[in-house]
């Protein structure tokens, strides 16, 4: 499902084996649960999250067939999303997407959902899927394509377009940080730009209360209204 | 005054004759019953393409009708009539269930470049033609509506104080780089219709539902939809 890895300061999340690494209910409780490990970490405070994956797919989205079986795990697989995108988002250090293959819809939300996206050019691509399979785009998701790109010609283009945006198109239009040649050089790049971050020093806590002030509209959309009817208390891990 | 015809897959709204194509209280209203007539006829695949003949895409709101109501009453009231009858037509462009084109073969100015700019992609020409917002030189305020308009079509800050502040005639290649049109290639009226409609084909082509296209179309503007008063409608039911 995915695994954790500590390389000195960085923390290494990895969505692991070869599938479509597809948001079902399990994997998403996975990630938050790993994820929850972090915060605690007596070092958070001065560390860098890179999440990465395995295989041709970062994330192929929600895991559509299992909804279809029954339309109510379509609510409780979004609810679980945006509870793991608000962690991500209040998450006390700096995040980094390294992003080896696809990310299709809430897949590509998930990497977007970091504050650097680094990616490979030589496959792969960000896919805004939802016009093309004629799925719901939730408003929250519009909140994160709102914040995160800035012309609104390349918000048009990925979402009224369904554009297949790969690593040179996504640093055009400012989605996509930097790109790399290959898997390998794009996971390097990350672990080099993490220990570049925690060179320069600073406070993860207060890092992160930063990011949530900055994404305020994203996290209003994220904890806001919570469908599954649960109120989601968030650790922030502040040491106010 | 202005025409729909219907070309294969594509919509085809022209602004006929040589004059300015300002828009009284019958043009706007005729304009509207022909976005209706498209929306009833529209199916997946269809896609409309405004452009018009002659110098003029439109220079917008025929002051000329408004101050020939006798008062400064009388004038202001017919220019406000013009403003609240305008905008049904903005939102019936936000809610056209297919993608929306405007090919500009001559001049735009202040609600004529509101009509362009209430399209999902402008082309405009090279060698002819000015975007012009003219209300800050004939001292007009600004509808509220237009404003939401330019701030949701144009990302950023220098590009909208040029825009609506300068009192600056744009022409093709600055509009380009300022990101209100997405091309300005052509040198004829011929060759901007051309672009528009192979444009077009590409989007036709592509075979998308006209409903969960104009949700995604206003979910990217919550601002503008809220001033105008529309709300996204939701769907369901995805393609796996």
């Amino acid at each position: 499902m995915c695994s954790l890895e500590k390389r000195g300061r960085l923390f290494i999340l990895k969505l692991t084996g070869d599938g479509e690494h597809r948001l079902n209910p399990t994997l998403l409780d996975s990630l938050r649960s790993t994820i929850n490990q972090i915060r605690p970490d007596p070092s958070s405070s001065q560390s860098v999250l890179i999440t990465t994956s395995d295989g041709k797919f970062f994330s192929n989205g929600y895991d559509l067939a299992l909804a279809e079986t029954n339309p109510s795990l379509s609510v409780l697989m979004d609810s679980k999303l945006r509870s793991l995108v608000a962690d991500l988002i209040s998450l006390p250090m700096p995040t980094i997407a390294a992003v080896t293959g696809h990310a299709s819809a809430a897949g590509c939300i998930l990497a977007m959902s970091h504050d650097y996206v680094l990616m490979r050019r030589d496959r792969g691509f960000l896919y805004m899927s939802e016009l093309d399979i004629e799925l719901k785009v939730p408003a929250w998701f519009m909140a994160l394509i709102r914040v995160k790109i800035g012309s609104p010609a390349a918000r048009r283009d990925v979402m009224l377009t369904a554009a297949k945006v790969t690593a040179e198109m996504g640093v055009e239009m400012g989605i996509v940080d930097s790109a790399y040649d290959s898997a390998a050089e794009t996971v390097e790049a990350a672990v080099r730009l993490g220990e570049e971050i925690i060179q320069r020093g600073g406070d993860g806590h207060v890092y992160g209360k930063m990011r949530e002030t900055l994404l305020r509209e994203v996290l209003v959309h994220t904890i806001g209204e919570d469908e599954s009817g649960s109120s989601v208390m968030r650790n922030t891990g502040s040491k106010l | 005054m202005c025409t729909l015809e219907k070309r294969g897959d594509l919509f085809l709204l022209t602004l006929t004759g040589d004059g300015e194509h300002r828009f009284h209280p019958d043009t706007i209203a005729t304009i509207l019953s022909l976005l209706e007539q498209a929306k009833s006829q529209s199916k997946r695949g269809s896609i409309l393409i405004t452009t018009a003949n002659g110098k003029f895409f439109s220079n917008g709101f025929d002051l000329a009708w408004a101050q020939t109501a006798g008062s400064i009453t009388g004038a202001a009231n017919r220019l406000h009539q013009m403003v609240e009858s305008f905008k049904p037509v903005v939102v019936a462009l936000l809610d056209l269930p297919m993608p929306t084109i405007a090919a500009l073969n001559g001049h735009a100015a202040a609600a004529g470049l509101m009509l362009a700019l209430s399209h999902d992609y402008v082309f405009m020409r090279k060698d002819r033609g000015v975007l012009y917002m003219s209300e800050v030189d004939i001292g007009l305020s600004m509808p509220d509506y237009f404003a939401a308009l330019v701030r949701a079509k144009i990302g950023t800050s220098a590009a909208r104080r040029e825009l609506l502040l300068s009192g600056k005639k744009i022409r093709g290649e600055e509009a380009v780089g300022l990101g209100i049109v997405d091309s300005a290639a052509y040198d004829s009226e011929e060759g901007v219709v051309e672009a528009s409609v192979r444009l077009g084909e590409k989007l036709a082509a592509k075979k998308w539902s006209g409903e969960v296209y104009a949700s995604i179309r206003k979910s990217l503007y919550p601002e503008l939809c809220g001033i105008l008063g529309l709300e996204a409608r939701v769907f369901s039911t995805p393609k796996l």
